[in-house]
């Protein structure tokens, strides 16, 4: 058989570890949408005293980087104080791996932010985030480069979709350079809107296109 | 890792060369490779000339066309291009500047529609209905005065609805405009008589029939106004330059001469198989495509909550070959827009998988893949957080 994935790659995906849900999980995370092509989703139970990851889960819609990605994170969280969880990077997976195919980054590098963000659910809940600070057009921009342009697989920052972003008073408008009627536009809306809406000071999001 | 015998489910993306194909195109590889040359020439040149004829005549005839009908090309890309561009050329400033096209038409019919629009030529994409059928009202009301140019395919590359080309070029003959169809998966399989339908252009292929790769032809109907886009030489009636690849042409004629009406419908009992027991037994799948206007050839499959790249990479480890309309597996990381084209929404494109039969499949075959795709279904669904929502 012929892969561009690695011997690890592929190993991950037949056998993926720490697969599942849990319940009672003290963080969790979904990141990615069917729209863009993967999702995964993180769970962590956390020791409250020394902060260390004492178990992990994971689950997975997506391609067999997507799988083995989440599988080698939970891997490299598990044990692992949450500050520590924290550090882990895109290039710590990929190397574990044994390299990933460039081209499939994007679907890889959800796992990582699937685990950055349960941590981040967790401190949310157990008030450990340090100061609430106000959204800014900054912050809406750092979102939305979690929202894939489904046409290329790349973010809408990065392929240039986002043409204005203001943000005023708890509402922020966000104009995307695509036709109304575009076959992708609805799932486009629905994922900044999912992106944007939970940011704490944020009570509107209206999402408008060019034509 | 799988080291025993493949099963090869791909076969409208290429097939196997037929031994029979080979053997009645060596003698024209190694003894008679001449250039086919006028009858003023030397004798090698007009046996191979000949040896040409031969292979148009029969192949025209398989269409109910005459030979001066038939142009040989390099295969259904080049057909399409001719049909699309060649009518452009000739027609664009004389008679108007407007093609209407189905949307889910193939690439070579799309994306030569769309370098014509660069060119300032106006498209229209024809909607299809939920089965991938092109509505005969909606494309009537779509001709206006400019049109020129109606390609709607014979049957679609991915989920196999075979349109009614009987009625749309009944509409097209009607309006004066010309009508190309894409027959690259049915010929010769689901016939055309050109006697009978209305159709000025047809692409062609050996590659989806066991024939050799790099040969295909276009039917153009005595008449047509099309013009030569590809400049060269004088051959085809000169409208498609370049030397003739007679060992092709002889292949072609061969792969059509050994597809028999009782061998498709061995090929469709495959089908049949694959779709209902997949639809039966595997929960949460939809069947993509019409179900009785439907190619022999083709089943065309989404399943729910998961994703196509990791249901191929999981059967190719079973030695199974198939394709999906998941962006994961495709060069562009697009969706397939045939999905998207029927009302699917991205994760029904994500998750299709399309499993298409060839001479060399049998139901053994089937019954392995079956049994295979159940449990890699169920396993990948066990850590879909989809499937778990839903479930």
């Amino acid at each position: 058989m012929k892969s561009p994935y690695s011997e690890t790659v592929l190993e991950h995906f037949r056998h993926p570890h720490n697969v599942g849900a849990i319940e009672d999980a003290d963080g969790k995370a979904q990141e990615g949408s069917p729209a863009c092509g993967d999702m995964v989703s993180v769970y962590i139970k956390v020791d409250e005293k020394t902060k260390v990851i004492n178990d992990i889960k994971f689950e997975s819609y997506g391609c067999a980087s997507n799988i083995a990605t989440g599988s080698i994170i939970t891997d490299l969280a598990k044990g692992k104080t949450i500050d520590e969880a924290k550090k882990i990077t895109w290039k710590d997976a990929a190397e574990a791996l044994g390299g990933l195919p460039k081209i499939k980054a994007h679907c890889s590098v959800l796992a990582i932010e699937g685990l950055r963000s349960a941590i981040e659910n967790y401190e949310e809940k157990h008030g450990l985030v340090k100061e609430k600070k106000p959204t800014n057009m900054e912050t809406v921009r750092q979102r939305l480069k979690k929202v894939m342009n489904p046409m290329v697989g790349l973010d809408l920052v990065r392929t240039n979709l986002v043409q204005t972003i203001e943000v005023k008073k708890g509402t922020v408008r966000i104009v995307i350079d695509l036709p109304a009627d575009h076959q992708f536009a609805p799932a486009i809306k629905e994922e900044i809107k999912e992106k944007i809406e939970p940011l704490w000071d944020v009570e509107k999001v209206a999402v408008e296109f060019t034509e | 890792m799988f080291t025993g015998k493949q099963i090869y489910l791909d076969n409208s993306a290429a097939t196997r060369l037929d031994e029979r194909v080979l053997e009645a195109m060596t003698p024209y590889l190694f003894e008679d490779y001449a250039v086919a040359t006028s009858e003023f020439a030397y004798s090698q040149g007009i046996e191979a000339s000949e040896a040409l004829n031969g292979t148009r005549e029969s192949l025209a005839k398989a269409l109910g066309a005459t030979p001066e009908e038939f142009i040989f090309t390099s295969g259904s890309t080049e057909s399409s291009n001719l049909a699309l561009k060649g009518v452009a050329l000739a027609l664009g400033d004389k008679k108007g500047k407007h093609l209407i096209v189905s949307k889910i038409e193939d690439f070579p019919v799309l994306n030569s529609a769309r370098a014509l629009e660069k060119q300032g030529f106006k498209v229209t994409l024809l909607d299809v209905d939920g089965d991938g059928l092109v509505d005969l009202d909606k494309l009537e009301k779509a001709i206006g005065k400019e049109t020129i140019l109606v390609s709607i395919q014979h049957a679609n590359q991915e989920i196999g609805t075979i349109q009614d080309i009987a009625g749309i070029g009944a509409i097209c003959r009607e309006k004066g405009v010309l009508f190309h169809t894409d027959a690259t998966h049915t010929f010769p399989r689901v016939p055309i008589d050109v006697k009978k339908v209305p159709v000025d252009l047809i692409t062609v292929s050996a590659h989806t029939i066991h024939g050799p790769k790099g040969i295909g032809g276009l039917y153009v109907r005595q008449g047509t106004k099309i013009a030569k886009w590809m400049d060269g030489g004088f051959q085809e009636f000169d409208l498609r330059a370049g030397l003739e690849n007679i060992p092709g042409a002889i292949g072609f004629v061969r792969a059509v001469e050994l597809v028999t009406p009782r061998e498709t419908k061995r090929i469709q009992a495959m089908r049949d198989r694959i779709i209902d027991r997949i639809l039966a037994e595997i929960p949460d799948t939809t069947l993509n495509g019409h179900r009785e206007k439907r190619l022999p050839q083709n089943a065309n499959i989404s399943f729910h909550f998961i994703e196509g790249e990791s249901i191929t990479l999981h059967l190719d480890m079973h030695g199974i070959a198939v394709s999906t309309g998941s962006a994961c597996f495709s060069r562009s990381l697009e969706g397939s827009h045939v999905i998207f084209g029927i009302g699917g929404d991205h994760e029904r494109a994500h998750g299709s998988i399309r499993f298409t039969f060839g001479r060399f499949n049998t139901m053994r075959e089937v019954n392995t893949v079956i049994k295979t795709l159940a449990s890699i279904v169920e396993e990948l669904r066990k850590i879909s957080p989809l499937a778990r929502k839903r479930g």
